[in-house]
């Protein structure tokens, strides 16, 4: 059998929807891990059933939250909006049209404070398992289930080789590995879900690298 | 090696054990971890379950549109009446079960059993289980561990997506998951506790999902009391005696088949059955208007 038993009988979540309100609050905390710098203002774009139900099922409270860092068995979840005043956090939800994304996603637009945006799309799969689909643009597909690297790096011969090099000497092994570009010589985004937690010893490691732009490690 | 009820059977005679070392085992392979580590996992959505499943027996929890706010206490008092129809053990079990649901749907804390909307059923029959017959926590996680288990094959097999196979599918598969455990908590026989499950199917088998507004309270939280009695009622069946005459898979298969030939509107998007009337309408008109 494949199928775990705690895939019955879990997620430990705050009611009332598994897609609707844990997998919401996950794509929100998974979104500020991969932002990893202070920011203002998130707008949340809901697409699908997520714009039909959002409000009944606590969808908005969830993300909000999840940006907060706040995990989806908080009880603190549906307190998210008086958190986030505290927080001095301002936020908007709209109603929008995604393609070919599933019936449960958001786009959430963060406004850091330094005012650059960034932007992160994902899908609520049902369970409270998520999907990210895309990173400022870079299109991705990883669930945060295992460990993972979020990379930014110039497009150019031999970080590939750099990068799987110091994990090598960290002992971790790949599971799954995806690298995208927005044009040849660019901007690429590299994302590596391992076998093994991550480490601030190794995230460190990675960044000492002179030309990487950005690394970020989520271990939820 | 199992993937349907009737390889569980099997491997229980084979290796002379009780359903739930065979999915214990089966559990330590396939996360690569140690029998201790499932029991803390275990009891860590045990005692998720205990809180929610009493949490609102005596206070009133705010819910979307407060259409359950409430409902769970007058059900727990009067389970403590004397000269009720389904007695004190049954009408406890309809208040536990109610909890859960009231909880959930107040964004309070709850473990999915298969599923949130279903959250009542298997802890309700847990602890009303639990307190009628003096079980250790160790036989109720035991207990838990076999409803998981089955729950696993149906996911395998079938579908526990309300959208999917409507609330058969949620309800419905949370009701077999604790019928097994009930037999199991009562001594009887790994065929027993299949055959438990599938009276719970057959009982069971079309209920739509029809959600009030789309919310996961009405008539969510009444199917969480209702499923909560199928599955005691069909472990005493299976205890009695009274066999199955389908095989097992076959009627997991059946629900799911059932499930696919529900339209779409009887599949958790509200516009069919209890939803779709017009005081339903009513009531989302409201509750939509106002935030």
């Amino acid at each position: 059998m494949d199928v775990s038993l705690f895939d019955v009988i879990g997620p430990i979540m705050i009611g009332p929807s598994s897609s609707h309100t844990a997998g919401a609050a996950r794509l929100g905390r998974v979104a500020r891990t991969i932002i990893d710098a202070p920011f203002n203002h998130v707008s949340f774009g809901l697409h699908g059933s997520f714009g039909q139900t959002y409000q009944g099922h606590g969808t908005d409270r969830a993300l909000l939250a999840g940006v907060l860092g706040l995990a989806e068995d908080d009880e603190r979840l549906a307190d998210a909006f008086s958190l986030a005043k505290k927080a001095n956090l301002t936020y908007s939800f709209e109603e929008i049209e995604l393609d070919g994304v599933h019936e449960n996603s958001v786009k959430m637009v963060f406004t850091l404070t330094d005012g650059s945006t960034r932007c992160i799309v994902g899908s609520s799969l049902g369970g409270g398992r998520i999907l990210i689909t895309s990173i400022d643009g870079f299109p991705t597909e990883f669930t945060a289930q295992s460990s993972t690297l979020v990379i930014r790096q110039p497009d150019v011969p031999g970080i590939i080789s750099d990068i799987t090099a110091i994990l090598a000497l960290n002992s971790i092994n790949i599971a799954v590995m995806k690298v995208s570009r927005n044009a040849k010589g660019g901007e690429a985004c590299c994302i590596i879900e391992t076998d093994s937690p991550l480490t601030a010893n190794l995230v460190a490691q990675l960044k000492a690298l002179p030309k990487l732009l950005q690394v970020q490690a989520i271990n939820l | 090696m199992y993937t349907s009820l009737k390889d569980l059977l099997r491997l229980t005679k084979e290796q002379n054990a009780p359903l739930w070392q065979i999915m214990l085992d089966n559990e330590c392979a396939l996360a690569g971890c140690t029998p201790d580590e499932i029991w803390n996992k275990l009891r860590d959505r045990y005692a998720v379950m205990k809180k929610s499943a009493t949490k609102a027996l005596t206070v009133s929890l705010p819910t979307a549109g407060n259409l359950i706010s409430g409902i769970t206490a007058p059900q727990y008092a009067y389970s403590l009446q004397n000269g009720t129809i389904c007695g004190n053990f049954i009408n406890y079990a309809m208040a536990l079960a109610l909890s859960g649901s009231e909880v959930n749907a107040s964004m309070g804390k709850v473990c999915a059993a298969p599923t949130a909307g279903a959250c009542g059923i298997l802890p309700a029959v847990l602890l009303a289980m639990a307190k009628e017959f003096n079980y250790e926590e160790d036989d109720i996680l035991k207990a838990l561990l076999t409803a998981s288990g089955i729950g696993a094959v149906v996911v395998k097999n079938a579908t526990v997506a309300g959208a999917e196979g409507g609330c058969q599918a949620e309800c419905g598969v949370a009701a077999a998951m604790a019928a097994a455990a009930a037999v199991q908590l009562k001594g009887g026989t790994p065929q027993q506790a299949v055959t438990a499950c599938c009276l719970v199917f057959m009982n069971v088998m079309g209920l739509i999902c029809d959600p009030v507004a789309g919310l996961v309270q009405v008539p969510c939280a009444q199917r969480n009391a209702s499923q909560t009695i199928n599955a005691l009622l069909c472990a005493d069946l299976a205890l009695a005696g009274m066999q199955c005459i389908i095989d097992p898979d076959d009627v997991i298969e059946a629900m799911y088949k059932v499930g696919k030939m529900l339209p779409v509107q009887l599949r958790e998007t509200a516009l069919g059955g209890i939803a779709a009337t017009h005081s339903s309408k009513k009531i989302q008109e409201e509750i939509f208007s106002n935030s």
